[in-house]
């Protein structure tokens, strides 16, 4: 199994392209929606991408309250 | 699927002689027993459909087990619970047996939960398992006093801290019917929460058939009509359009138990949806993705659209015409699946260019106005002709008037209607300065134009909408900040300190009244900024003021809100005092 930072990495980057941002904007610990200015609908939509891509299934709640980087990774990576 | 029957009324239920819900919803059941009622899907899964006589077998079964457990009329049963099936099947059974609902909204923490359980007095509980798993975990859960608590879909082997599962609690049986008067309570709804006065609205069964009955007599169900749910049922508009109004018209009604974009399109084409409910915040998301769509076409493609949406939006000035927009413009409607009529948004505000960019496709938004207080809605858009910068007409049997209105024809609107709450639950103060005379202050500033047409220019009140629909109040999240280190703080909604006559980007905003000699530094932003993302992103503060004077403060030493926002505007502008966060 690949490790958390692994995982996280693999977020950041998947986030970019998503976004259409360049890697360097986005950092582990800051407010996504605030650096991205995105809505959690926009978030719920990355959610989607990433699950196709680690092959998880995350129910909405669980972004509930989520609104970085990092915590996101842990909840993904506890599904792996 | 059935057609658009020539007379609607044959079809529904005739509500005039029903005093509650329970009694109308009961015949509603068995006058389609064969029909569709629900189907819950769970992303491009499909995971239950009932008829409305399974609906019925189900609701018996689980309210045989309640009396059983001594659930006694006008006993309170609180629901928490997301999108789906068995709030529906639990409220039924519920209004059956002659029961207060209390729809909590399953977005609020743990600890909220318990505050509002503890207000309402519930003495049964209907819950998610993931909800249940923070409540039981709470540490205020020890004071916690329901009798009985129903847990859904929890897994095999895990401890309910003596809750029962509800798929399990159900008993063989008839269950008693018990009647109730247009005047009893028929639920208890928390118009705000937390953290200071909850205020919950006792609405009664007499609400709630008015309101049935004036939204369904512009907008009407039938069998085969399909409403798309994606809001939660606890959402005063979702428990009208997506529970009672499409059951007592034989109608179905179909959750999805995800917001995600993608399946919310996919449900439109898979279940031939007839109506929806959405938040501006959805609709947005909805645009942008047409949006998107439109820009990848071709050239001469999207030269094509465009001649034909201008044509469709000249063909339609006058009223809406669902069926010439869908030759017209039929690529668009198939995606949303061929059958869709109208799409219903209200409670927050929402651009006109984004209702008109919809209208102009031929699928029209009706936009609305309600409060919690005052039933579902008050005033609606029908069309004739579609007006994107209003909030519609008032709905059949709603008074409306301004009061006090400026120059301009804008003050305060007020409604009087049989739509209107009975009362704040035990709080009698609050009831009597909110209802006057018969008339229910909303606190919207308003105005009506030559057409009777409604249009709202901001709010009187210290809170906040949000785009997802949300109602902020200061006063329910300032325990975040409690010991942050500064002499005082209070946190008050940006209209509230300076008037705006126009709706959209509000915001909330923290007055710091620092101690005499502490700068405003880094490490105080840090901790000001941890603090606010403690908080769900919806509910956070949107930026702070720096304040030198003492907040004035009530013999209680309450702070005075509205002192405090008048001399905070008075002495400051908020283009150079307000600092984004």
């Amino acid at each position: 199994m690949q490790s958390s930072d692994q995982t996280l990495n693999q977020i950041l980057d998947l986030a970019c392209k998503h976004f259409k941002v360049p890697r360097e904007k986005l950092t582990p610990d800051e407010d996504f929606f605030k650096t991205l200015g995105i809505d959690s609908l926009q978030a719920l939509d990355l959610l989607t991408r990433l699950e196709h891509h680690f092959n998880v299934e995350l129910p909405d709640y669980e972004l509930q309250g989520v609104s970085d980087f990092r915590t996101l990774a842990d909840r993904i990576q506890a599904r792996l | 699927m059935w057609n658009q029957p020539s007379k609607i009324s044959h079809f529904m239920l005739d509500l005039t002689p029903y005093t509650c819900l329970g009694a109308a919803l009961r015949d509603a059941l068995d006058r389609w027993p064969n029909e569709t009622c629900l189907i819950e899907s769970d992303r491009d899964r499909e995971k239950l459909r009932l008829t409305y006589s399974d609906f019925k077998g189900l609701a018996r079964r689980l309210l045989r087990a309640l009396q059983d457990a001594d659930f006694n009329p006008g006993d309170r049963a609180a629901i928490i619970m997301t999108n789906q099936s068995k709030w529906l099947v639990s409220a039924y059974a519920i209004f059956y047996g002659g029961g207060v609902v209390v729809p909590l909204d399953y977005k609020l923490s743990a600890a909220e939960h318990l505050e509002l359980l503890a207000h309402s007095k519930a003495k049964f509980l209907v819950v998610e398992y993931y909800l249940w798993r923070a409540i039981m975990h709470s540490p205020e859960f020890k004071n916690a006093k329901m009798q009985v608590v129903l847990v859904t879909e929890a897994p095999a082997a895990v401890d309910l801290a003596g809750a029962y599962r509800w798929e399990e609690f159900r008993r063989k049986g008839e269950p008693t019917f018990v009647n109730r008067q247009k005047e009893d309570p028929a639920s208890i709804v928390y118009s705000s929460g937390t953290g200071g006065r909850p205020k919950g609205c006792v609405l009664t069964h007499e609400n709630y058939l008015e309101q049935c009955r004036a939204l369904t007599a512009w907008y009407p169900f039938w069998p085969g009509v399909r409403y798309l749910s994606i809001l939660p049922t606890n959402h005063a508009i979702d428990f009208m359009v997506g529970f009672i109004g499409p059951f007592v018209c034989g109608a179905c009604v179909v959750h999805l138990r995800t917001l995600r974009p993608e399946y919310v399109r996919d449900a439109f084409t898979r279940y031939k949806i007839t109506y929806m409910s959405l938040v501006p915040m959805v609709l947005k998301n909805l645009e942008r993705g047409l949006r998107a769509k439109f820009e990848e076409l071709p050239k001469s493609r999207r030269f094509l659209l465009n001649r034909l949406v201008s044509l469709n939006r000249l063909l339609t000035r006058r009223r809406a015409r669902v069926g010439l927009s869908r030759i017209l413009l039929p690529q668009v409607h198939s995606a949303f699946g061929g059958q869709l009529r109208a799409m219903f948004t209200g409670g927050a505000f929402i651009e006109p260019s984004t209702l008109q960019f919809f209208y102009d496709l031929g699928i029209p938004v009706a936009n609305g106005y309600g409060l919690t207080e005052a039933g579902t809605a008050l005033t609606l858009n029908d069309f004739k002709p579609f007006r994107a910068d209003t909030v519609g007409k008032p709905l059949p049997g709603i008074e409306l008037r301004v009061l006090n209105p400026d120059r301009e024809g804008i003050g305060e609107v007020a409604v009087r209607s049989k739509t209107v709450m009975s009362h704040y639950l035990d709080d009698p103060e609050l009831t009597t300065q909110t209802i006057v005379d018969g008339w229910l202050l909303t606190g919207d500033l308003g105005r009506f134009d030559v057409s009777r047409h409604l249009q709202l220019f901001g709010r009187k009140k210290n809170m906040i909408v949000t785009e997802g629909g949300k109602n902020i109040y200061p006063e329910d999240i300032e325990t975040v900040f409690d010991g942050l280190p500064v002499k005082e703080y209070c946190i008050l909604a940006a209209h509230y300190i300076w008037p705006a006559k126009s709706l959209g980007h509000e915001m909330l905003i923290i007055v710091l009244r620092p101690e005499s000699s502490q700068q405003f530094n880094s490490t105080l932003g840090d901790d000001l900024a941890a603090r606010n993302r403690r908080l769900p992103d919806f509910k956070r503060v949107g930026g702070y003021v720096l304040w030198d004077r003492e907040f004035p403060r009530t013999a209680s030493m309450k702070i005075r809100r509205p002192g405090l926002a008048e001399e905070i505007r008075k002495r400051l502008d908020p283009s150079s005092a307000v600092v984004e966060l």
